[in-house]
Parts: C-alpha cells; sequence; structure tokens
C-alpha cells in the first residue's frame, strides 16, 4: 500500500535528477547497487588494474615490450589464422545456414542441435581431439599425410582449430534473418523475370550481408582471444605457430609482468575496437532488418 | 517450416534451386559439419574406449582425476550461483526500469565476452598475485586467492559473468510490466511480485541461461590455466587435467576424462535443444546467439 501513496513522490524525485522514469516497482536501488558493485568487482576494477599497469610502463616501455621480433610474429600469427578461419566460417556458415532454413531433410533437427556444440564442449577437449585427428597416424591425418599436407603442429591447425571454434557465430547470426526474410521480394523479383542466381546475388545475399559480415566478425572476434583448443595443435613454434595468449602466459610464467602487461593490454584494445565495430555492424543489421 | 513456404513442391522453377544444387548443398554443409564437429567428438569417445572399459574406468577413478572432478564441480557451483543471483538482478533493474545509462550497462555487462581468457585470468594475478597490487597484503594476512580456489573461482566467474543476464534481460523486456505493476497494486511486496509474477514467466530462460552458464564454468580453460599453478591434486580442474594426462602422452586417460567433459557438453546441448523446442516462446528471442 505504501507504493502506491508514494507514488507522486517518486516522481518529484525523478523531475530534479531525471536519473529514471517513475515506476511502482519496488527493487531498483537495490538491483542495480548490486549489478554495480558486482561489475565493478569482478570485471571493471581488475581490467582497469591491467590498463593502469600498462600505464605504469609509460609509452617507451610499453611500445618496446610489444614490437620485439617475437611478439609482432606472435601478432601476425593470430591475426592471420583468425582471419582465414573467420573466411572459412563465413562461406560454410552461410551454407550451414542456408541448408538449415531453406530445405528439409533427415535428422535436419539433431543437425540444427549440434552446430551449437563448439559452444557447449570444452576448448581443451576440441584442441586435443583435433589433434589427435590431424596428427600423423590420425583418421584425417593419415590421409593428408601422403598428400604432403601437414596440418597438426603447423599454422594450418591453428586456423582449423579457430574454424571449429567460430562455426556457430555465423551459423547462428545468419540463420534468423535469412528465417524472416519474407519470401514476397523474392517472388516479385521472378515475376520480374530474374533467374534464380540473380534472386540470390540481388535480393537475397545484401539482405543477409549485414549479418554474414557480423557473425564473421564475431567468429574472428572470438579466435583471435582463443587459447585452449589451439595450444595442442598449434605445435607453439616462436615465430611461426605460436598465438599471442600463449606468449601472455609464457611471459607470467617467466615472471615478465612488464612485458604480459603490454601484450596483454594491446590485446585487449583489439576486442574493445572489435566490440564497438561489432556493435555497428548490428546496429546496421537492425536497421537493415527494419526498414 | 519455412522450407516448405518458399519451395513450394510444385513448378515455379524460380524460387527453388535445381535439385542438383540442393543436394551438392545439403551434401556440403553436412560434410563439413560432420568433418569438423562429429569426427572430432567420435574421436573422444573412441579413443578413451581404445584400450577397454577397464582402463577407461581406471583412469576416472584414479586419485588425481577424482579429486579434479570434485574440484570442477565444486568451482562450478559457487560460480554458477554467483552469476545466477547477478543476473537476475541486473536483469531486473534493467528491464523493468528506465535510466540514463542503461545501454552502456549492458554493453559493460558484455564485456567479459570479448576479452581473450587467457587475460581474464590474467587480471586477477596482477591484482592478487604476489607481485601484484594487493599481493604483499594478502602474503601478510596468510590469505590465498592466486594457484587456490578463490583465484579459479573468480576467473570463472569472470568468463561465464554474461551468460544469465543476457539470456533474461531481452526475456523480460519482451515481457514488460504490466504483469508486476498489476501486482504491486494489488498490495504484494517486491519479494511476492518477483516469486509469483515474475520468476514462473522467466523460469525456462533462467534454466537456459544457467545450463549454458555451467557448461562454461566446467569447461573453462584458458581463464583457471593462468590462475590455478596447475598443482596436481590440489588446483587441477579437470580440463587442467586432461591438459596434464595429454602432455604426459597418457592418452587413454587423457580422453577419458575429457569423454567426461564431452558428455557434460552432449547433455547441455540435449536439454538446451529440448527447452529451445518445447517452450521456444518462453525463450528470448535473440537466445539462439
Amino acid at each position: 500500500m505504501t507504493d502506491i501513496s508514494l507514488r507522486s513522490a517518486p516522481q518529484m524525485r525523478v523531475g530534479r535528477w531525471s536519473l529514471r522514469k517513475p515506476s511502482v516497482l519496488p527493487g531498483f536501488g537495490l538491483t542495480l547497487g548490486f549489478t554495480l558493485c558486482y561489475l565493478s568487482l569482478i570485471v571493471l576494477i581488475p581490467l582497469a588494474g591491467l590498463i593502469l599497469a600498462a600505464a605504469g610502463l609509460g609509452w617507451s616501455g610499453f611500445w618496446s615490450a610489444v614490437t620485439t621480433p617475437r611478439v609482432l610474429a606472435a601478432f601476425r600469427v593470430s591475426f592471420g589464422t583468425s582471419m582465414i578461419a573467420a573466411l572459412i566460417n563465413a562461406v560454410f556458415g552461410l551454407m550451414v545456414a542456408w541448408v538449415l532454413v531453406r530445405y528439409s531433410f533427415p535428422g535436419k533437427k539433431i543437425v540444427d542441435a549440434i552446430v551449437d556444440l563448439p559452444f557447449a564442449l570444452p576448448t581443451a577437449v576440441a584442441g586435443i581431439a583435433l589433434t589427435a585427428l590431424y596428427s600423423r597416424n590420425g583418421w584425417i591425418g593419415s590421409w593428408l599425410e601422403p598428400m604432403g599436407i601437414k596440418v597438426a603442429f603447423t599454422p594450418i591447425g591453428i586456423i582449423v582449430a579457430l574454424t571449429f571454434i567460430g562455426l556457430p557465430f555465423v551459423v547462428r547470426t545468419v540463420q534468423p534473418v535469412l528465417q524472416d526474410l519474407a519470401p514476397e521480394e523474392e517472388e516479385a523479383a521472378v515475376s520480374l523475370g530474374a533467374t534464380r542466381w540473380q534472386t540470390f546475388c540481388r535480393v537475397i545475399f545484401p539482405a543477409i550481408l549485414p549479418a554474414l559480415m557480423t557473425g564473421t566478425a564475431l567468429a574472428f572476434a572470438r579466435a583471435v582471444g582463443e587459447f585452449g583448443s589451439v595450444i595442442f595443435i598449434a605445435g607453439n613454434m616462436p615465430g611461426i605457430s605460436e598465438i599471442i595468449p600463449l606468449l601472455i602466459i609464457i611471459k607470467l610464467e617467466q615472471f615478465d609482468y612488464a612485458g604480459a602487461t603490454a601484450i596483454a593490454t594491446l590485446m585487449l584494445m583489439v576486442s574493445f575496437a572489435m566490440l564497438l565495430a561489432i556493435n555497428m555492424l548490428q546496429a546496421w543489421m537492425r536497421s537493415r532488418h527494419a526498414g | 517450416m519455412p522450407a516448405e513456404t518458399i519451395a513450394p513442391s510444385g513448378g515455379r522453377p524460380a524460387l527453388r534451386e535445381p535439385l542438383w544444387l540442393r543436394l551438392s548443398l545439403i551434401g556440403g554443409a553436412l560434410t563439413f559439419l560432420a568433418v569438423f564437429l562429429l569426427l572430432p567428438l567420435i574421436l573422444v569417445f573412441v579413443q578413451a574406449l581404445g584400450h577397454g572399459v577397464e582402463a577407461y574406468w581406471d583412469a576416472l577413478v584414479e586419485q588425481d582425476a577424482v579429486s579434479a572432478i570434485q574440484l570442477t564441480v565444486l568451482v562450478a557451483a559457487i560460480a554458477v550461483p554467483l552469476n545466477l543471483v547477478f543476473g537476475v538482478a541486473a536483469s531486473w533493474c534493467i528491464a523493468k526500469f528506465e535510466f540514463r545509462g542503461k545501454s552502456l550497462l549492458i554493453t559493460l555487462i558484455d564485456l567479459p565476452f570479448s576479452v581473450s581468457p587467457v587475460i581474464s585470468g590474467m587480471v586477477y594475478v596482477l591484482l592478487f598475485g604476489l607481485n601484484g597490487w594487493l599481493g604483499p597484503w594478502l602474503i601478510d594476512h596468510n590469505i590465498k586467492i592466486i594457484f587456490a580456489l578463490p583465484g579459479l573461482v573468480l576467473a570463472t566467474v569472470f568468463v561465464t559473468f554474461p551468460f544469465v543476464a543476457r539470456e533474461l534481460i531481452p526475456l523480460m523486456q519482451e515481457q514488460g510490466t504490466e504483469e508486476e505493476e498489476a501486482a504491486v497494486v494489488l498490495g504484494a511486496s517486491g519479494w511476492q511480485v518477483f516469486r509469483r509474477v515474475t520468476l514462473p514467466n522467466i523460469k525456462w530462460g533462467l534454466l537456459y541461461g544457467v545450463l549454458l552458464c555451467n557448461a562454461r564454468a566446467m569447461g573453462e580453460f584458458g581463464a583457471v590455466s593462468v590462475v590455478s599453478g596447475h598443482i596436481r591434486g590440489m588446483t587441477n580442474t579437470m580440463p587442467l587435467h586432461v591438459e596434464i594426462l595429454y602432455n604426459e602422452y597418457n592418452f587413454v586417460a587423457a580422453f577419458a576424462v575429457a569423454s567426461l567433459l564431452a558428455l557434460l557438453a552432449l547433455v547441455t546441448l540435449v536439454v538446451k535443444s529440448l527447452l529451445e523446442w518445447r517452450y521456444g516462446d518462453e525463450l528470448a528471442a535473440s537466445a539462439r546467439h
């Protein structure tokens, strides 16, 4: 009852602060306070600690730590393999999403469910399984070896692991958009004389492009930071198949905290830039979707 | 379902792909999924049982494996409820109220997903480690966080931070505030409103979020690897134990422990799919990533 009688009071307070719109529902202060405390303690303060530690290195210290040949090579490996894996996922992810939305075949529901396996399977398990699969006497490796293709313990192995990790992102981003496409647009294109290929290129593809790019960016962002599935299959040769997250761990284990801090901060900045880009892509996706 | 509406069975060739193309697209997609997803999964179980059921069982009841399993369950049992309470609190204030800075808050809650797991663990080492900001103070007071249970829990909480919240926020936003407002006007207390009105509406979404949160909590590798110290029988979770066994070339044992984690993943997928099929409309629209 008190809540009702106080109904006009919060409005007055809001008028002064205008931080939030009035509501009769209780618990705003408690839940927001708890949320902010928990968020600060678990996420914000620890991340700020990292950035503060990096600031303590000074610009020259930071710069010299991230421009050693080994670090630069690791950045090249991480970004190069992540990019290739994301592109592979763009192609096959689109194909999987298309098949799942447009065609019916036996076992489709199970196939649809298994797409999420990389989200559910612990990365270390994926790592050792892929390594055993692609090593010289593995099920796939023993086929590829005679052809002169080495996957395990080379950068190709990293690409395989990152493709595994990133697959659901493209499928799950494109799938709902493809599902919601209005059939009228395709019918209109056909009635105007377009072939199926023209309809796909001019009508369907432009409509799903924002989603496809968002999914690919998500897969790339995940791949750059990925650790567990990669380290088993990579071989981890400095300069050739050593990824950034592993290099951070190596520096930590050598108590080179300055080096680890600098590399981690640079990685963090790249992640934030990716997050910003993905948010912008999603906004584009929504506006395209609404219009 | 939409397959039928868009590709009607009769005529209209320009509205659907020719048969050979349809079949090769299906074939290509299924082959890709079989090679990249199914083969690794099957291999885990084949390798684990490769030397017979007895060797498999021995690897699971071995002392270090048992303590790794116990530790993994313990860490998840602390981390998941913490993020559950946080997820409910965060989605309550975000979904039921309008306030300034809301979209910033949502972005910040999602932040841990964009941070590399290795960095998620490392930030706690910088904070609580031997040379960390609070390191000397912790040593003086004989508190161990890094290379001990609290560090494992913290790292796990960090990487699973957004799961429950990001499932509940869109769901509760969709549901609006009318039912809760009616309950308040009828004289219900805050707790009554939550328990009798909100909770029944979000229970499946909540379960869905907890399920994904738990799968990630038990399977996390990178973040806990940084804070664990890899002390056998003490601070080794299951994924870390798998790594140690694998690096010792003890493949049967490594894949045996890995098979438990793979089983967890499969159970998670099955329950998740069941929830999606049965209660799809009671889950958030954006649930499917």
